[in-house]
């Protein structure tokens, strides 16, 4: 479970001051599916960041399973990150000329994971986004949607209890889109994982229970979505103008 | 995680980018190799030098009117063939004299023809000297009191003016007047800067009265270029040339306060100019060695720097994933020593290379030393090193969130 009080995030630039977040307060029961929706601005990242423990807020509270986040050290938080955390971005963010189980493998080797197991773990992890098949390639011999699969896979291969993922269909086609959101509901019914992702596409965020607005810093909805869309399901303006369908943008490796 | 865990890590991120690690090495290999092959022939050619000085014989004293090294405002006396008979009376019992006069002539055998050193010299000359006679025989005294018109001539000599013919008997014209070959001498080898194998020697006398001229005579006297001695013991050398300075300054009536206007010198203080400038030689290499590694290194410098936006990134996502910030340090760490290590080897194995074709070139005997090869070495590691941890230093400190977005 994770409880969050009063957030604020604050970057100044110069002499004005951004107020990225301006006190925020939610709480996410362990098992639920939420996402996080807003205009572009509104400060969804930075959120993400800061439950993702990559980044710390400039004031109010974050605990993670009764723990509080803002009093851990550099090396506590990297404890956090590698048990409890998998985060998943919108850029992929795989390391490149390196193959997809090694790009999944990544997380494993700083939390102690050995030799055999290592590479087990990793196989299966692939094994759960579909993607077993290509554990030799490269991200540069993967597409964007197979890329971003991998990244789930490194994101779930040390089975946290907290999967993050920003805009993770924002690259992507909205058909290999429904793929990756099939691939969250799957792990969220089955398993129960805990998943909070952000979209701007309400479409999208209504393959969730529950979707949490946010403009300008602020919280402004908080509401539960009684029936959930299945992920694969088409949309009223796919039906309408197949055609359109956009090929996907291209994905980027660090 | 244990060090063979991120030596594991450190590989796969060095094969994952072939042409980072490798233009990396090349900056370290190049400069290692510079400094070991520049050092190398440094000392090669300051040892090549001595030790063709030293092969002289240290116990030889040269008197002369020219001096190595003319300081401003000395005077220059005139040494007679008198000087040189006072002087074998005084120091006759303790070292071999011998004098000769020198001019340059044009020496013509047939169609081919030169420009030499010509020496007039006595009977003793090539003992002083070491040279010895390959074919033939050196000039005797009988040549001297007959002023008969003979001439010995170097190894080079003969090879220049009859291309592997044999001279003996054969005539050479000296400044347009005829001598016969008589002996050639056995090469000797270069001394320092010239040739000690070009030469053409004839009988003193002989010079006096046919071929020097005006220029041998001072005032009806006979003049001389120089005089060589050959200390019996080396331990003598010093007192022979005080009492040879002591002789030349009655002779020519000098108190001590005037300048002696002769130099007398010793095989073994040439030897210590001569390697004073060596040692400059070497220290100008060294100055240049030194630039090819600041060049070397900031080549290490630049593509690690260059790099640093990629690895920024790289280390935002390791720590993303969980990475602490010491894990990643040392990964950095063992990359870069990885890299400066191999790099070492390499550049070495290149500057010894290099050092072993100039060897086998012939023309200077480099020699690589171990200090060379450590400051090599080292200097290249400590720039590899700081130049690879300290940009991974700063992108480790950041929170993943700010190395993630770093441009
Ligand atoms: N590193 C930063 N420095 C300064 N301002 C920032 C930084 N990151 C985000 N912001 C600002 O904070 C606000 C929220 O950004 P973000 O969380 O990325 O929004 P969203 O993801 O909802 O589009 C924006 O106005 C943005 O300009
Ligand atoms: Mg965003």
């Amino acid at each position: 479970m994770i409880e969050v009080e009063n957030l604020k995030k604050i970057y100044r630039l110069g002499d004005s001051k951004v107020r990225a977040l301006d006190g925020v307060s939610l709480q996410i029961q362990d098992g639920e599916m939420v996402a996080i929706v807003g205009p572009s601005g509104s400060g969804k990242s930075t959120l993400m960041a800061i439950l993702g423990c990559l980044d710390t807020p400039t004031k109010g509270t974050y605990r993670m399973d009764g723990q509080a986040m803002e009093k851990l050290s550099d090396n506590q938080l990297a404890m956090i990150r590698s048990r409890k955390i998998g985060f998943v971005f919108q850029q992929f963010n795989l390391l490149p000329r390196t193959s997809a189980l090694e790009n999944v493998m990544l997380p494993l080797s700083y939390n102690g994971v050995k030799g055999k197991t290592r590479q087990e773990k990793a196989q299966s992890a692939l094994e759960i986004v579909g993607l077993s098949d290509r554990s030799r390639h490269h991200p540069n011999q993967l597409s964007g949607g197979e890329q971003q699969r991998v990244a789930i896979a490194r994101a779930l291969v040390n089975e946290p209890s907290l999967l993050l993922a920003d805009e993770p269909t924002g690259n992507l086609d909205t058909h290999t889109g429904a793929d990756i959101i099939r691939i969250f509901q799957n792990l969220n019914r089955e398993r129960g994982q805990t998943v909070v992702y952000v979209t701007h596409d309400s479409f999208i965020a209504r393959h969730t229970n529950r979707i949490i607005k946010i403009e300008d810093g602020k919280i402004v909805g908080d509401e539960k979505v009684e029936n959930p869309i299945e992920a694969g399901m088409p949309r009223l303006d796919d039906v309408l103008a197949p055609a359109h369908r956009d090929e996907g943008k291209a994905g980027q490796v660090l | 995680m244990n060090f063979f865990e991120n030596f594991r890590i450190a590989l796969r991120a060095l094969t994952a980018n072939k042409l980072r690690s490798g233009l990396t090495m090349l900056g370290i290999i190049i400069g290692v190799a510079a400094v070991v092959a520049l050092m190398a022939v440094g000392k090669g050619a300051t040892s090549g030098i001595t030790s063709q000085v030293e092969g002289l014989g240290t116990n030889v004293i040269t008197v002369s009117t020219a001096r190595f090294f003319r300081e401003a405002g000395s005077t220059t006396q005139t040494l007679f063939y008198a000087d040189y008979e006072t002087i074998e009376e005084e120091v006759g019992s303790l070292a071999k004299t011998t004098p000769y006069f020198q001019i340059q002539a044009s020496v013509v055998n047939g169609d081919r023809q030169a420009d030499y050193s010509v020496t007039g010299v006595t009977s003793n000359f090539a003992s002083v000297n070491a040279y010895t006679v390959s074919r033939g025989r050196f000039i005797t005294q009988q040549d001297n009191l007959g002023e008969a018109r003979v001439a010995v001539i170097g190894s080079q000599t003969s090879q220049d003016l009859f291309a592997g013919l044999n001279p003996l008997g054969r005539d050479i014209q000296i400044n347009g007047i005829s001598f016969s070959v008589v002996g050639v001498l056995a090469s000797k080898g270069t001394s320092g800067f010239s040739s000690q194998d070009d030469v053409v020697l004839i009988p003193l006398e002989t010079g006096y009265s046919r071929l020097f001229g005006g220029r041998a005579f001072s005032g009806g006297r006979r003049t001389l270029s120089g005089i060589t001695l050959s200390a019996l013991d080396a331990e003598q050398v010093d007192s022979i040339i005080a009492k040879v300075e002591y002789t030349l300054r009655r002779e020519h009536s000098l108190t001590l306060r005037d300048d002696l206007g002769f130099s007398v010198t010793s095989q073994s203080q040439m030897l210590s100019t001569l390697s004073s400038i060596t040692g400059t030689l070497t220290a100008l290499l060294g100055a240049i060695a030194a630039i090819s590694l600041l060049v070397g290194g900031i080549g290490i410098m630049n593509i690690t720097l260059v790099s640093v936006r990629e690895r920024t990134r790289e280390i935002g996502l390791r720590k993303a994933v969980g990475a602490r910030r010491n894990i990643i340090l040392a990964q950095f760490l063992v990359e870069t020593l990885t890299l400066s290590i191999l790099g070492g080897l390499l550049g070495t194995l290149l500057g010894v290379t290099i050092a072993w074709v100039v060897s086998l070139s012939g023309l200077i005997a480099a020699t690589v030393t171990v200090d060379t090869v450590l400051l090599a070495f080292s200097s290249a590691a400590l720039v590899g090193l700081f130049f690879g941890i300290y940009p991974a230093y700063q992108a480790a400190g950041l929170r993943p969130i700010e190395a993630l977005r770093y441009e």
